[in-house]
Formats: structure tokens, C-alpha cells, sequence
């Protein structure tokens, strides 16, 4: 589907609201797709108010909401070792857990239940795709648009 | 916790990827700054962090705080607080110096001051040879945190503004990564602004509601510059495209900053984090006060400063203390 920053939130919330605890969405997109920009939407539907903001430089952010949710950005890291998931255990515990740039985790993540793909069609839209195992989930999310496996 | 002028307060922050140790005294004196800066393996790998975060501090948060003992001249039995870093940041790096300074100030019968990250930048400004002196209006920008600070007492600082998404500072490395420059990005940009045509490109900033910042429309407007434009004109502009980008940046701390400034009616400003190092906010802002280089960016300095107006936390209290991820 296609979306301004305004539809990408609204979409990120019909997610966010068949989330449960302990689900991992990564999001992923160049520079500039809307990846923060959806993680936001998601996070006002947990009822989280506080500013939603890029975690490139501190890596991980939690917020107190509805329930918590995790915001991990992977943009500076190379790759993967135990250590480093040791670091970023504790953001997956009692919450959803958002993770941006997740390809530097490859397979090292827990099990992914949404993977979120956003591409820039042009300055004002972009293009979100969603792919999850959970069809039902999908048709929830997406409403009309097309939905892929 | 008020420490006499002559006594010593050792400070230990791991919130992000520096491990820094540090010792003043009392009166906000430094004597010894050591930052095991990673900036250097950073830089060979492009802004990318070697290895996250805790195991690196693990191996270096007693070797620095050797060293900065060392450099003060004086033994851990002559410390008389520690000081350390509790939040916000990366939880498993914080409590790497959180046990350090817990297992340090057990073992030596010393009080424990658990300190804000920001409540330590805006410290660094406390610390001598050029205090400056509270009320004033704080901007804190880093690659981290974009905020404005009422700042009207030594102890405590209230939040005016925020950024929305991206801090000044990720704006810069993100901008310079998009130009293909080095790391870290902000000198890298503020080096080549300087060959550069600030009015060449027009990239607006996005003006928000309050007294609050947002730089990723600004990204992604240089974004498309840069694809934009052919591959040899891309070359031929860089500095341009570099001084342009810059100028938005700059425009918009400062502007938000002076509208602060009036709505408070603060007749003193500052600047302080790793922006703060920048060549032209240093040059908008001429009034105003700005942290000294190398306590820009993140050090133990600044934290063993907030300490002094920070409550220390009694034994067996501080033996609990948890980190925090965001403020």
C-alpha cells in the first residue's frame, strides 16, 4: 500500500493494535522511508505519549505504555555477536519490540511476527509492505490494500 | 552532595559508546578527563559500532579509571564521592558502570550519586576554568538528544523543547554518510561547509508546534538533492549541498533557541553536547556561552560535576539502583 507520513502512522496503529507482548516487528527501508516515523504511529496507539524518536545514536529506547514497547535501531552495528544480543535482551522482555535497520542482526533476531518494508515512491508517499506468517493479521492491518504473504 | 572544595569526586559514565572516567574536586576543578574514545576504531568503520557496547566497557572501565586516578595524582582512598551515570542510554552499557562504581564506593565506604546523562552535560558548564552561572537557557544537542534546558539552579533543569525524531547530531552524520563523507560526520560537514555555497540549495526545516525540533524531513530533503542531481554535478556541489544542509541545522537550533530565550525571558544562553563543537553555531550564537571542546562531547568530568548537586544515595539504597533507558 501507499502511504504520506500521516497514512504510514495510521497504518502502523492498525498493527500496533493486534500486537502482543513479546512480538517482534522489524522495519526496515532506506534513509528517510518513514521507519521512526511508523514505529511512532505505533507507539501513540500503546498509548505512549513521549516524543518517539530516532535511537540510531543510543541504540535502544523503551517506553511506558500499554503495553511498553522497545525501539531498537541497528543502523551502526557491523554485526551480530552474543554480546551484543546480551546489550539488547532486556528491550525484548515485557514488551513489543520494534527493531530498525535489522539486517544487521540477520537471523539472530527471535521470531519476527511482522516484517515491515517501506520504499520511497516519491517525496510526500511511500510504499509499506508487510509480510507475516499470521494472515488474519495482515487482513486486519492492510483493510483493502493488497496483502502479501 | 555538596563535597568541600578540596575533597574528590571520582565520575564514571558508560551511557553510550565512550568509557570515561574522571576526578574534580569539590569546587569543579578537573583533574584528570580520560575518555577511552572510540572514535578512532569508529571512524574505521564508518560510524558503525565495532562491537555494542557493554563488552567493550567491560574491558575498559577500570583500566580508565586507573588512568584518571593516576593523572589526579591521588589514590582511590582519597576520593571522597563517586559519581555515576544512571540514564537514559543503552541499558547494558550503563550498568557496566553502575556495578563498577557500586563494587568502588563498597569497598571504600563512599557515598554513591547516581547522575543524569543530561543533567551532566549540562554540568560540564559548572566545571572551572569558566563556570557559568545559573539562570540561563541550555541548548543540548548531540548525536543522541536535541533538547532546550531552563535551567535555573545547579541542581535541576526543567525541559522546554525536544527533538520529534532525529537529534541535530544524527542529522549531521546522517547528511554526511548521504554525501559520502567520513566519520564522525559533523566535523566532516562542517569542514567542507566551509568551501561550500550555504545559499546554493534550499532545504527547509520543518517548523513544529512549541518549542520543539524535527530534523528528518531536512534528511530526507538532502536525500533527494543528492539523487537529484548527475553523478559529476554531485561531485562538483558536494561542498554546496554540505554548506546548505548545515545552514538549516544551524538556523534551526538557533532560531528555536532565541524564541526560547524570549518566551522565558532568559537573558544568558549556553551550548553544550557535540554540536556544540560546531564552527558555525558557535558563530551564530556570539553571546553565548559555550561548553569547552573536550567536555562537548560525552565524559566523566561532567557527570562527577552534576554529582555535587545531585543527592547522593545512602548504603545499602545505592546497591539497588537500576539503570534507565530514557528519561
Amino acid at each position: 500500500m501507499t502511504a504520506s507520513a500521516a497514512e504510514t502512522e495510521a497504518v502502523a496503529a492498525r498493527l500496533a493494535r493486534v500486537l502482543r507482548i513479546g512480538d517482534v516487528v522489524t522495519v526496515s527501508g532506506e534513509l528517510g522511508s518513514g521507519k521512526t516515523t511508523f514505529v511512532r504511529g505505533a507507539c501513540r496507539a500503546l498509548g505512549i505519549e513521549a516524543p518517539v524518536t530516532s535511537p540510531t545514536f543510543t541504540v535502544g529506547h523503551r517506553y511506558a505504555g500499554n503495553p511498553d514497547a522497545s525501539h531498537l535501531d541497528l543502523f551502526r552495528f557491523q554485526g551480530f555477536s552474543p554480546a551484543e544480543w546480551g546489550d539488547l535482551e532486556p528491550y525484548f522482555e515485557d514488551a513489543i519490540c520494534f527493531v530498525e535497520w535489522p539486517e544487521a542482526a540477520a537471523d539472530a533476531l527471535p521470531p519476527v511476527r511482522v516484517a515491515v518494508r517501506l520504499s520511497h515512491v516519491d517525496r510526500e508517499h511511500r510504499t509499506i509492505e508487510l509480510e507475516s506468517d499470521d494472515r488474519e493479521l495482515l487482513a486486519d492491518v492492510s483493510g483493502d490494500a493488497d496483502a502479501r504473504l | 552532595m555538596p563535597v568541600p572544595t578540596g575533597g574528590r569526586i571520582l565520575g564514571l559514565e558508560t551511557s553510550c559508546d565512550e568509557t570515561a572516567a574522571a576526578v574534580i574536586t569539590g569546587d569543579g576543578r578537573i583533574l584528570a578527563n580520560v575518555v577511552s574514545s572510540q572514535a578512532e576504531l569508529h571512524a574505521r568503520f564508518g560510524g558503525v559500532v565495532p562491537e555494542v557496547a557493554s563488552r567493550r566497557h567491560l574491558e575498559l572501565v577500570i583500566p580508565v579509571t586507573r588512568e584518571a586516578l593516576g593523572e589526579a595524582g591521588i589514590e582511590l582512598a582519597e576520593v571522597d564521592a563517586v559519581a555515576v551515570t544512571q540514564g537514559p542510554g543503552l541499558v547494558g552499557a550503563l550498568l557496566v558502570g553502575l556495578a563498577a562504581a557500586k563494587a568502588l564506593a563498597w569497598a571504600n565506604h563512599l557515598p554513591l550519586v547516581p547522575v543524569d546523562h543530561l543533567h551532566g552535560h549540562v554540568a560540564s558548564l559548572y566545571l572551572q576554568p569558566e563556570r557559568v552561572e545559573p539562570p540561563f537557557l541550555c541548548l543540548l544537542a548531540s548525536g543522541g538528544h536535541t533538547l532546550l534546558i531552563d535551567v535555573a539552579e545547579p541542581g535541576g533543569f526543567r525541559v522546554l523543547g525536544t527533538t520529534l525524531d532525529d537529534a541535530a547530531g544524527e542529522a549531521f552524520d546522517k547528511g554526511a554518510r548521504l554525501l559520502g563523507l567520513g566519520y564522525p560526520g559533523g566535523a566532516a560537514i562542517d569542514r567542507l561547509a566551509r568551501e561550500g555555497d550555504p545559499a546554493a540549495f534550499d532545504f527547509p526545516v520543518a517548523r513544529v508546534p512549541g518549542l520543539d525540533f524535527s530534523f528528518s524531513g531536512l534528511k530526507t530533503a538532502l536525500l533527494y538533492a543528492v539523487r537529484d542531481l548527475p553523478e559529476d554535478e554531485l561531485e562538483r556541489r558536494r561542498a554546496d549541498l554540505a554548506a546548505s544542509y548545515q545552514r538549516a541545522i544551524v538556523r534551526a537550533l538557533v532560531r528555536r533557541t532565541h524564541e526560547a530565550a524570549e518566551q522565558t525571558g532568559a537573558t544568558k544562553l549556553a551550548v553544550v553536547g557535540g554540536v556544540a563543537a560546531n564552527s558555525e553555531l558557535r558563530a551564530a550564537l556570539p553571546d553565548a556561552a559555550f561548553a569547552p571542546l573536550p567536555l562537548c562531547t560525552d565524559n566523566a568530568a561532567m557527570i562527577a560535576s552534576a554529582a555535587r548537586y545531585t543527592d547522593a544515595v545512602p548504603l545499602p539504597g545505592y546497591l539497588a539502583l537500576d539503570a534507565y533507558a530514557s528519561g
